[in-house]
């Protein structure tokens, strides 16, 4: 038992999907199981923080880390983490970019308070509490961990070794990668574990786009009847396959879903989301305001559109000043 | 930079006043001085006289400079001057930057602090981003010789004379059945008065006559592939009906048509003269070659015309029914596009009656009138054959009128002169010429309109405001009336007439986008072929070996044409001469390894230059039509498109220079 190399697998701000993907990995993960030996995961076996930290400094071999970082308490535990760990793996969109969660950038701590705890319609009106760090019972001081203003990627708090990409990653490409890190032939530090091209290359429908590729309009997918024949983006759906790294085989075009983008960009990429807004924006062909008008009506949250994983990790990684509530 | 470390040269140009004026150079020196990298900083008046840049010269020599930055004028001027100084010292022209800070700062900031501190960004800027230069080589293509000129009025004709007898091969393609253009139609020509065809027709008959000239008449240029020096060139010849190799122009066909009158309306006459189905198109035609309208020629309507044509032209067997069209491809080094003006649409302006007041004319239709080889054989005469006593002119049609063209059409104060001494010499009729501003500038224009005001033409300067035939006195009864404030009189004037001649604006042809889009150029906004610059590079396009000559650039009259055809053909000789071209190295590429083939870029190039290869399904930008405008390399999602000078890293670095203060 021994000599087995140590795992750990730890979540953060995240919707518990990457967990999921984890034990999607069926028989699999006997094999994995068989291989090493897990220290630490809170979702699924009863370790204790404690027991982590009386591990010796880099006894854990590899630390796969889901969700972005949102609280102080997902910030200790992932530098205690670190400093266990000979490895740090970016697990799924949201360490890796700050995924769903860090939408939240586009407001603060402040705001998103007040919506939830007093403007929301479904809060009782004249509800006065807030979450607070220190609340005093007859007992003793209750803790709870701060919730940050701004929602940071994991590589924004620790050093990353690799990132697993996407929401979540599929299990073939943990497995490829627990096989590669078990067997040692380690890429570069900071690789991405997926693929070097863009989602289009291992698209089935990419052989399919017209000549020119130039859209007419946009469409939204619950509208539409997708044609599963023919390049999504060229029936007028915004499929991010052009701007988002591939490795998941296309499954959400085979779905007729568009990509929404969950790998991240390519490595020559730093800004997913303005990336996709100028490929977008370069190919509309109109001539009038009004058609542009008309497009861009079909696009009613473009934040959350383009930026859907990885507002967090873009030039602009946050509002600066609060926006009101709509 | 891999190995060597940065050894940078930095070279602060007063510029005269025009840059220490403003900036503190002493400072900006002092303060380039302590650049990482930077080995050497020198103030100097002029960077670019010689002493300047023997300076960088030594300086590469002796201090072992392996990257340059010059700060002073914009790249535009001089970037070519330092980039050759430092190759003559041998170091790749490539590994020089330069920082533009006249334009966009000494010129632009008032300041003097403010420009010295953005002096100071600039070039750190600059000395940032040289770090990543990369020597860079220039690449040389092979040019093909031969020229095509697109449009066959005078200015496609003289610059296929210029080019062919400078021994280019020049295929010159011209829609209609004859070449000649609106200058075959007219009588006279301003300002001299000599006879259009007597100076034309010997041209038309040079190129009809030289080895080196194919003349393609009746044909249209319909697709233009390639690139500079080697442009594919696809003509499609519309069927004549008639051999051009076997016709003599003898005219017996026409003569022995079942027609044995004219009775349709004949393009080039304006549908005032007639023409049989057969026909050529005026006497002096180049080619001389009959043309048969199949849509009114009763064998085509038929099939069973007694084709007295066929029996007239005999032997020679020129008549050929059954012609196709064809196609022919061509390979040239250079195009000359030269199609001309259209005349505006006197129609448009309903207040001055254009084709419901048989009396109102545009004023080709009356070159036509007047041309001895027209419909009345020079007489100018109105459509009941009378002669008119009293011709009104009016200037500005559809020119200088926000409603229809705001720009001057520059030729028809000058036209309308003309015509109101020929109508005079030919009618001795009243004239009355209503103007805005008289506008005679050019070589013995303003003594010609002094001969004219000799001979005792009336003018009247003012907007005309309508043509109407509503008699208001007994005067007018019967006439036209031109009615027009007169504002050097200061009061409205009506004034009866028999004819009015409309002296319609020069606007683009209609087809100008259809041409435009197939050979990558730009339209200014009236719809005239852009040229590359209005002052430096006036026949030349944005588009590389497309040149432009003639009133498709913008109205203009026969002597301007032909001077711009004769510098459009010294363009093209020019061009093709040397047998290469040289490719400047800062274009577009595409890292086939990060290509997803997601055919983004493709549609976006201006020039066409990037093609899918459906094998690995990647982009690929071809390097002789790239010209690196950067659209692809915004726009590609995976950054797989970069471009050399350009590459991300070098304008990261940039950016943070220009921050880094
Ligand atoms: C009423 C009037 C009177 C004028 N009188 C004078 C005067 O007295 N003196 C003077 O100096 N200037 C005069 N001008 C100006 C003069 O007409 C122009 O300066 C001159 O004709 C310009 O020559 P060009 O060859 O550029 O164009 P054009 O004469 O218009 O010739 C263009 C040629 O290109 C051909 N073409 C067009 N498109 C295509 C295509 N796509 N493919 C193939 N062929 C094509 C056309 O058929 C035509 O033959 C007058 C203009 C007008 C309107
Ligand atoms: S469907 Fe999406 S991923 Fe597939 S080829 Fe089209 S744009 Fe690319
Ligand atoms: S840089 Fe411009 S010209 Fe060159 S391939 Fe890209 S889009 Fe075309
Ligand atoms: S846009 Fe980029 S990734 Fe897409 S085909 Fe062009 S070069 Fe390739």
């Amino acid at each position: 038992m021994a000599d087995k190399p140590k795992v750990a697998f730890y979540w953060c701000a995240s919707c518990g999907g990457c967990e999921e993907a984890v034990v999607d990995l069926a028989e699999g993960i006997l094999d994995v199981i068989a291989a090493v030996d897990i220290v630490f995961w809170p979702v699924a076996l009863d370790f204790k923080v404690r027991d982590v930290k009386e591990l010796p400094d880099e006894s854990i071999t590899v630390s796969f880390i889901n969700g972005a970082v949102r609280l102080s308490e997902q910030e200790e535990m992932a530098r205690l983490l670190r400093r266990k760990s000979k490895f740090v793996i970016a697990f799924g969109s949201c360490s890796h970019m700050g995924g769903v969660p860090g939408l939240a950038n586009l407001w603060d701590r402040a705001s998103i308070f007040a919506w939830y705890y007093h403007d929301a319609p479904s809060v009782a009106p004249g509800n006065v509490r807030e979450p607070r760090e220190h609340v005093r019972v007859p007992e003793g001081t209750l803790e709870l961990p701060a919730f940050w203003d701004t929602v940071k990627t994991l590589d924004q708090v620790i050093d990353v070794d690799y990132y697993l990409p996407g929401c979540p990653p599929t299990p073939k490409l943990l497995a490829d990668a627990v096989g590669v890190l078990l067997r040692g032939d380690l890429p570069p530090k900071g690789s991405v574990l997926a693929g070097t091209r863009a989602l289009c290359h291992e698209c089935p429908l990419n052989e399919s786009k017209p000549e020119k590729l130039l859209l007419k309009d946009i469409r939204r997918v619950h509208l539409t009847k997708v044609d599963p024949e023919k390049c999504l983006l060229a029936q007028g759906l915004l499929c991010l396959g052009p701007v988002t790294r591939g490795g998941c085989e296309a499954l959400c075009v085979k779905g007729n879903m568009p990509c929404t983008g969950c790998f991240g960009p390519t490595d020559e990429v730093r800004d997913q989301g303005a990336k996709g807004i100028a490929y977008v924006s370069s190919i509309l062909d109109f001539d009038e305001e009004a058609d542009i008008e008309r497009a861009l009506a079909n696009v009613p949250d473009p934040v959350g559109t383009f930026y859907r994983y990885s507002l967090p990790r873009a030039y602009l990684m946050r509002t600066r000043k609060v926006m009101p509530h709509a | 930079m891999t190995n060597e470390e940065a050894r940078i040269g930095v070279y602060v140009c007063d510029c005269g006043f025009n840059i220490a004026g403003v900036v503190n150079v002493p400072q900006v020196v002092g303060y380039a001085r302590g650049l990482k990298g930077v080995v050497i900083c020198r103030e100097y008046k002029y960077m670019c006289s010689s002493p300047g840049q023997e300076s960088i010269q030594k300086d590469i020599q002796d201090l072992n400079l392996n990257r340059v930055v010059v700060a002073s004028c914009s790249p535009h001027l001089h970037e070519a001057t330092f980039r050759r100084a430092a190759e003559q010292a041998g170091m790749n022209p490539f590994l020089v930057h330069m920082v533009n800070i006249r334009e966009h700062v000494s010129w632009v900031t008032k300041d003097k602090k403010e420009a010295t501190e953005k002096a100071k960004s600039l070039i750190a800027a600059g000395v940032a981003r040289v770090v990543r230069h990369s020597p860079l080589e220039r690449r040389q293509v092979p040019v093909r010789s031969d020229v095509l000129i697109i449009g066959g009025g005078i200015a496609g004709i003289q610059a296929a004379l210029t080019a062919a007898d400078a021994g280019r091969h020049v295929y010159l393609v011209e829609r209609e059945p004859s070449i000649g253009g609106h200058m075959a139609k007219f009588d006279k020509t301003f300002p001299t008065l000599d006879c259009a065809a007597c100076i034309l027709t010997p041209k038309m008959t040079a190129v009809k006559n030289h080895p080196d000239i194919t003349l393609l008449s009746y044909s249209e240029v319909v697709a233009v592939d390639g690139y500079v020096g080697n442009f594919k060139v696809k003509v499609k010849r519309k069927p004549r009906y008639v051999d051009e190799t076997k016709c003599v122009g003898c005219f017996e066909c026409i003569e022995e048509c079942v027609y044995k009158t004219a009775k349709f309306p004949s393009e080039f006459e304006l549908g005032l003269g007639m023409r049989k189905p057969i026909y050529i198109p005026f006497p002096q035609a180049i080619p001389l070659v009959a043309v048969i309208d199949p849509e009114t020629c009763i064998e085509f309507k038929t099939r069973q015309c007694k084709k007295t044509c066929v029996a007239a032209c005999g032997d020679r067997g020129a008549i050929d029914f059954n012609q196709k069209e064809a196609t022919v491809d061509l390979e040239v080094g250079a195009i000359i596009v030269s199609t001309g003006f259209h005349v505006f649409d006197a129609a448009r302006m309903t207040n001055y009656g254009y084709g419901v007041l048989p009396g109102v004319y545009h004023a080709l239709e009356v070159e036509r009138l007047a041309a001895s080889n027209g419909p009345t054989g020079g007489e100018i005469v109105l459509r009941d054959g009378r002669k008119p006593a009293a011709v009104g002119i009016v200037h500005c049609v559809g020119s200088r009128d926000e409603h229809y063209n705001p720009y001057c059409s520059k030729v028809c104060c000058m036209y309308s002169l003309k015509l109101a001494h020929l109508v005079k010499e030919r009618t001795g009729a009243e004239v009355y010429n209503f103007y805005i501003d008289m506008r005679t500038p050019g070589k013995g224009y303003e003594e010609f309109y002094h001969r004219l005001l000799a001979e005792n033409l009336h003018l009247v300067r003012g907007k005309v405001a309508e043509v109407t035939r509503i008699a208001e006195a007994a005067k007018e009864e019967g006439k036209l009336v031109i009615v027009a404030e007169d504002t050097l009189l200061g009061g409205i004037r009506r004034v009866p007439v028999d004819m009015v001649i409309l002296s319609v604006a020069m606007e683009p042809q209609p087809d100008r986008e259809e041409v435009r889009r197939m050979l990558n150029m730009s339209c200014s906004s009236e719809g005239f072929f852009l040229e590359k610059h209005p002052k430096l590079a006036p026949v030349s396009t944005m588009s590389d070996g497309i040149f432009i000559a003639g009133a498709c650039q913008g109205p203009k009259d026969i002597p301007e044409t032909v001077a711009q055809a004769g510098a459009a053909a010294a363009e093209a000789i020019a061009l093709t001469s040397k047998g290469f071209i040289t490719l400047e190295p800062n274009l577009a590429y595409i890292e086939e390894q990060l290509c997803s083939g997601c055919q983004v870029c493709i549609p976006l190039c201006p020039y066409d230059a990037i093609e899918l290869d459906r094998e690995k399904m990647v982009a690929r930008i071809s390097d002789v039509l790239c010209k690196g405008c950067g659209v692809c390399v915004a726009a590609c999602p995976s950054g797989a498109a970069a471009q050399r000078m350009f590459e991300d890293d070098q304008i990261m670095l940039e950016l943070a220079g220009v921050l880094s203060r």
